[in-house]
C-alpha cells in the first residue's frame, strides 16, 4: 500500500502507545486487538523504532494482514487488519 | 441465484483460505510456548527475562519462567518476614538482595548508583518498571515456577515470596518437560 492509500484508509481504532518503550506498543496492541471485529483495521502509534519491526512479526504470527507503516514526525503509524 | 452461488463459493473461499493460514501455522510450530530458566539474580538479566516474556506473551505464546538461585531474590517481597530460619538461612537471607528493587547490575553496580542510574533511564525512556512488568505478567497468564531445592538451599521460604497469580513450586523436571513441550528455551 502506498502512503497516501494508508493515511486514507477507515482506522476502527486507534491506539496511541507513543508513552511506552518495547514492549509495552505491543502489549497495548495486544490489549486492543480483542475490542475490534475480523476484518477491521487498527492503527499503533509508537515512538519506538523497535515497534515498526514487532508489529509486521506479530501480525505474522497471529494470521492478521500487515498493512504498512507511515512515519510521522517522531513517531510511526503502523496499520494491521484483525484476521479472526 | 446465480448470484448467491457465487457468494457462498466466494464464502467458502475465504473459509479455506484462513484455514490453510491455520495449518500453516501449525506446521511452523510446536507447542508455541517459551521455557525460560532464569538463575541469575542481577537487575539486568532479571529486566531482560521479564521484558522478554512479556513480549512472547503479548504474542499468545504460553510463557513459563523457571526461578532458581539468584534468580529467587527477585521474587522475594521484602514486607513479609518469615519465621523460623536457623542461622545459615538468616544469614543468607540478610545478606541476598531483599526483592527486586534491591538487585544489582551485573557490570556498572557501582555499590548500588548503577541500578539507580537504570531505573532512571527506565523512567525517562518510558520503559515500565520491574514493579510492573511483574504486575503485567501476571495479568497475562505468565506462570513463574519456583525451584524448591534452591529455595531451600538458600533459607528462602515460601512464606516470603511475592504475592503472584500464577506461581508454583516445583523441581528440575518440570522445567525439562516444559523445555521439551516448548519451542523456544532459553537460560538466563
Amino acid at each position: 500500500m502506498t502512503q497516501e492509500e494508508l493515511k486514507a484508509l477507515n482506522v476502527a481504532k486507534s491506539v496511541d502507545a507513543r508513552g511506552t518503550a518495547c514492549p509495552g506498543p505491543l502489549l497495548e496492541a495486544k490489549k486492543a486487538i480483542g475490542t475490534i471485529e475480523d476484518g477491521d483495521i487498527m492503527e499503533i502509534l509508537s515512538a519506538d523504532e523497535g515497534t515498526k519491526v514487532d508489529i509486521p512479526k506479530w501480525c505474522s504470527k497471529q494470521g492478521h494482514d500487515y498493512l504498512g507503516t507511515v512515519e510521522e514526525n517522531g513517531y510511526y503509524k503502523i496499520y494491521m487488519r484483525k484476521n479472526e | 441465484m446465480e448470484e448467491n452461488n457465487l457468494k457462498t463459493i466466494e464464502q467458502l473461499q475465504q473459509q479455506i483460505d484462513k484455514l490453510q493460514k491455520k495449518i500453516t501455522k501449525l506446521e511452523n510450530n510446536r507447542k508455541d510456548q517459551l521455557s525460560i530458566a532464569c538463575v541469575s539474580g542481577d537487575l539486568d538479566k532479571i529486566l531482560a527475562t521479564m521484558i522478554i516474556s512479556l513480549a512472547a506473551a503479548a504474542m499468545d505464546t504460553k510463557v513459563k519462567i523457571f526461578f532458581s538461585f539468584w534468580a529467587l531474590s527477585a521474587l522475594r517481597d521484602p514486607k513479609k518476614h518469615p519465621k523460623g530460619k536457623d542461622l545459615i538461612s538468616k544469614m543468607f537471607g540478610f545478606m541476598l538482595p531483599n526483592g527486586k528493587d534491591k538487585l544489582s547490575l551485573s557490570k556498572m553496580n557501582m555499590a548500588g548508583i548503577g541500578p539507580k542510574m537504570i531505573k532512571y533511564l527506565m523512567r525517562k525512556n518510558n520503559v515500565l518498571s520491574l514493579e510492573e512488568m511483574f504486575k503485567t505478567a501476571g495479568e497475562l497468564g505468565i506462570e513463574i515456577i519456583v525451584c524448591e531445592m534452591s529455595m531451600g538451599l538458600m533459607g528462602f521460604k515460601k512464606e516470603e515470596m511475592i504475592d503472584y497469580p500464577h506461581l508454583s513450586y516445583a523441581g528440575a523436571a518440570t522445567f525439562v518437560t516444559d523445555a521439551g513441550e516448548s519451542a523456544a528455551q532459553l537460560f538466563v
